[in-house]
């Protein structure tokens, strides 16, 4: 049975046991001294009899599906004539492709390959017995559990309590979501830059001068045999997320300040949410804007004063990417600025001082924290943003701080080492892992920092 | 101040004191206002970018939503469909055929190439669709309209130019001659571009469509929405109503807080490594796509459902505590109701969000060039911002304002989905 179907079949095991735990319960209390005389409500024996139908069963078929592909691929493995067995991994996966692809239908050996369209055959014939045993299973599972919780139901049987507590540890699973997600990412990364830094010495990735991370494909090809010093990465990533905050910090902060100290409700109400939508594009769209309109426009104008600017200039991608901080930094201010205690505002205005004076001596130096924390936050964001610099940075790593040129990022590299390569053992793949090692745990520390700061700031207040 | 200096009597010290800040006070009230004009200045110029930003798009954009059309008449001639087999038959050549009656004095090899070039490649299909549709057109004479190639297309819509060195161009001399011709004929026409919304992608820009993205964004939507919305909110549940205070409550909230903030494209990386990688899931699938979006919009959604829960007031709680309910059942039966649309907002925004991510989906290769339209979330698909970042790199012309007809598209999508976040905060927002 398709795993769907048993998805549905064990939920309409569940509303079958919770209408049969229900009846027991009743049946149990009129004949045991009425409703009253039962621990939990009716609904609560229903409940745990649901519970008995489901989780085993649940836990069971999901397990299954995790373990049954490395299962048949055994089985398959010992199946195929000898001279296959012999080899290597990635060989042998290029086959098990070869047969899923046949059993899928897309592909028809030819006459030569009779061993894989046996291999399907003996493929379709082991998963069909799979998913046999994983119906047979989860029914048989479902019934013994069920039956066993449907005899206990009593009018002693603190059914709500269990329900309550197997409840509350899915409600403690759910929210240690987040600890997996970040050790996934963590063991993610991890594990390939480890691969990558056996190749080549973690000093030579951080210290070296020289990227050029294409791998000569053949031994007698000469020239690129690949350079991973990334710090030409690391520099044209800084050059383009200054270029944006130079961009966004005078103007998100200013517009920040002005909302919330100069302009009137109805000005606020109009320019807030405008602000915000420059928030909700979707990168990819500012990355079209930046290669189609950007890019040409200071191409066009560096000509008219005679600069030689590259069409890919760190300039246009900073720019449009300071953009997309704008409203970033501007409402991370505007919620500090806010938080800054009116009592201080009024007292300045009492000694006399103009609103420019008070908000430069009093609420800004104030603010000040979390102001940095906010741009901190905007930094982090900048250096992670992908789309941007994809569409419209360069590739090739320059060393160099002149933004007419163009550089390339961390994220620029990830992208165009992974798309398209499948293989994970070239240092060229393994070195995007690397990349995203460096830039997981930089944003991490900027963004730890920032939320302490922010944190703390808040709290001197509250 | 020493005697001598004390002001004569009549000059109280006071005054001069005032003299000495009204002297001052024109150049302060002039950078009070300097400062003023900044910050409108600032205001101003965020917003123009964000003007600058629509016009550029729908300048580019909005020709796409008409295609050029051009009228044939073709001869369903028997001796071409002599085989039994209808896919068989020779459809390209009957649009030649068709194309040299109506041009009869091009002879030359070369000419006839450029002919055949002001039409579409798909326009064949066109006629075989008819003919399995309808056998009894076999014999018969037809007027046809069929697409236009995208070199005309782009001409009539001004975008590529009839003049300069003809070497250069991409339409040739004769080639504008017979378009000239035929639109004297009234044989060309422009109408609206129901190709975008109904097929795949293609490398011909005009065959090209919307459609196998958009719904590689549903059902990689529709994943992400059935995992992140039941966990999110569980989440947010036990953080806000049973979490201690502990290291474990601690770290979990940490966790959540800094993931909020992890760049997108390293969940892409996560996917690569553990999805596909671990544990054997298939590339460019909307599945793997919305695993790796629930991930990313899972924080979102349980900092926003975090919000909603603690915007309801304690005396709730204390009510149905005090009428004799467990704590689960205050929860579920009397907090969660009261939440439920300020999560159900939060939920709409991560999804919108979720909806123009790119990166992490360029790492699980949903960028493949994919024609069919997938059918389920185990289908090879792409995503709508990721046909975005495909068609602007493709170098036709005419792709330059598919894209920008693709991205306003996307913005429209966006827009609702707030919109309606917005309106439904509105309508259930409960001022305690």
């Amino acid at each position: 049975m398709d795993f769907p179907y048993l998805l549905l079949l064990l939920l309409l095991l569940a509303i079958g046991a919770y209408v049969f735990g229900t009846r027991k319960a009743m049946a149990v209390a009129n004949a045991g001294g009425g409703i009253r005389s039962l621990h939990s409500l009716p609904s609560h024996y229903g409940a745990l009899t649901v519970v008995a139908a489901v989780l085993p069963a649940f836990c069971i078929a999901i397990l299954w599906q995790a373990v049954e592909p490395s299962v048949l691929t055994g089985l398959l493995r010992a199946g195929l004539p000898p001279e296959t067995q012999g080899l290597s991994a990635s060989e042998f996966s290029l086959i098990i492709n070869d047969i899923k692809n046949v059993v899928a239908g897309n592909f028809t050996p030819g006459a030569d390959q009779t061993a894989i369209l046996e291999a399907a055959e003996r493929y379709i014939e082991l998963q069909d017995i799979s998913d046999q045993l994983l119906t047979g299973i989860v029914l048989l599972l479902a019934a013994v559990s069920t039956a066993l919780v449907y005899r206990r139901i009593t009018v002693r049987l603190r059914a709500r309590n269990i329900v309550e507590g197997v409840l509350k540890a899915l409600l403690i699973l759910c929210s240690a979501f987040a600890i997996f997600t970040t050790i996934g990412i963590v063991l993610s990364v991890l594990f390939e830059a480890i691969r990558f830094f056996k190749i080549v010495p973690a000093h030579h990735f951080l210290f070296g001068l020289d990227w050029s991370p294409q791998m000569a494909i053949r031994a007698d090809q000469t020239g690129s045999s690949g350079a991973f010093g990334a710090v030409p990465v690391f520099a044209g990533t800084m050059l383009i997320a200054l270029i944006a905050m130079i961009v966004a910090i005078p103007i998100g902060l200013l517009s920040a300040i002005f909302l919330s100290e100069y302009a009137s409700e109805r000005l606020r109400t109009i320019a807030k949410p405008l602000l915000e939508i420059l928030a909700g594009i979707p990168t990819v769209v500012y990355g079209f804007f930046a290669a189609l309109t950007v890019a040409p426009l200071i191409r066009d104008l560096g000509l008219h004063f005679n600069l030689p600017v590259s069409s890919e200039s760190a300039l246009a991608a900073g720019l449009v990417m300071g953009i997309m901080i704008i409203p970033f930094v501007s409402s991370l201010s505007e919620d500090v600025l806010h938080a800054v205690p009116q009592s201080l505002r009024d007292g300045s205005l009492a000694l006399g001082a103009t609103r420019f004076e008070t908000v430069k001596n009093v609420i800004v130096p104030a603010a000040l924290p979390g102001i940095v924390g906010g741009v901190l936050l905007a930094v982090s964001r900048a250096i992670g943003e992908t789309m941007i610099v994809v569409m419209a940075a360069g590739l090739s790593a320059n060393l160099t701080a002149n933004p007419f040129k163009a550089v390339t990022t961390v994220t620029v590299q990830i992208v165009t080492l992974l798309v398209g390569d499948q293989e994970f053992d070239s240092p060229k793949t393994l070195a995007a892992f690397a990349l995203g090692l460096v830039l997981f745990f930089f944003t991490l520390f900027l963004n730890f920092i920032a939320l302490r700061v922010v944190q703390k700031y808040r709290e001197q207040y509250e | 101040m020493s005697r001598s200096e004390r002001p004569p009597i009549g000059e109280t010290p006071q005054r001069s004191l005032t003299e000495k800040i009204g002297k001052d006070l024109p150049r302060r009230y002039r950078a009070e206002k300097r400062f003023r004009r900044l910050g409108l200045a600032a205001v101003i110029v965020a917003l123009s970018f964000l003007v600058f930003l629509f016009g550029s798009i729908i300048g580019s954009g909005y020709t796409a939503f008409r295609q050029t059309y051009i009228e044939l008449s073709v001869t369903f001639d028997e001796a071409a469909f002599a085989s039994e087999n209808l896919a068989a038959a020779d459809f390209p050549g009957l649009v030649k055929q068709s194309l040299r009656s109506m041009f009869p004095e091009v002879r030359e090899r070369s000419a006839l190439k450029q002919l055949y070039r002001i039409v579409s490649p798909s326009a064949a299909y066109t006629l075989q669709d008819m003919v399995a549709r309808n056998p009894n057109l076999i014999g018969s004479t037809q007027k046809i309209w069929v697409l236009a190639d995208d070199d005309v297309d782009m001409l009539l819509k001004g975008q590529i130019s009839s003049e300069g060195e003809e070497a250069n161009r991409r339409l040739k001399d004769n080639q504008l001659a017979w378009i000239t011709s035929l639109r004297e004929q009234g044989r060309i026409e422009t109408r609206f571009n129901t190709t975008f919304f109904t097929a795949g992608d293609s490398r011909e820009p005009e065959q090209a469509g919307i459609r196998g993205a958009v719904m590689g964004s549903f059902f990689s939507l529709l994943i992400t929405l059935l995992l992140s919305f039941p966990i999110g909110v569980m989440a947010a549940i036990y953080l806000e109503e049973f979490a201690p205070d502990n290291l474990w409550t601690n770290i979990i909230e940490v966790n959540i807080n800094n993931l909020a903030a992890v760049p997108s494209i390293i969940f892409g990386l996560l996917g690569l490594a553990i999805f596909i990688n671990f544990f054997g899931m298939p590339r460019s699938t909307p599945i793997v796509g919305g695993l790796v979006l629930t991930l990313m919009t899972l924080p979102v959604i349980i900092i926003a459902s975090r919000a909603s829960l603690k915007s309801v007031p304690p005396s709730i709680r204390e009510a149905a505590l005090g009428i004799g309910s467990s704590k689960m059942q205050t929860v579920i039966h009397h907090v969660l109701p009261l939440a439920l649309p300020g999560m159900l907002t939060g939920t709409i925004i991560g999804m919108a969000r979720a909806l123009g991510d790119t990166a992490p989906l360029l790492m699980i290769g949903m960028i493949a060039f994919i024609v069919d339209i997938p059918g389920g979330v185990t289908d090879p698909a792409t995503a709508l911002p990721v046909q975005i970042f495909l068609w602007a790199d493709s170098p036709e012309r005419a792709f330059t304002e598919k894209t920008s007809a693709a991205i306003m598209v996307l913005l429209a999508f966006l827009i609702i989905m707030n919109a309606a976040a917005v309106i439904l905060r509105k309508k259930f927002e409960i001022k305690w």
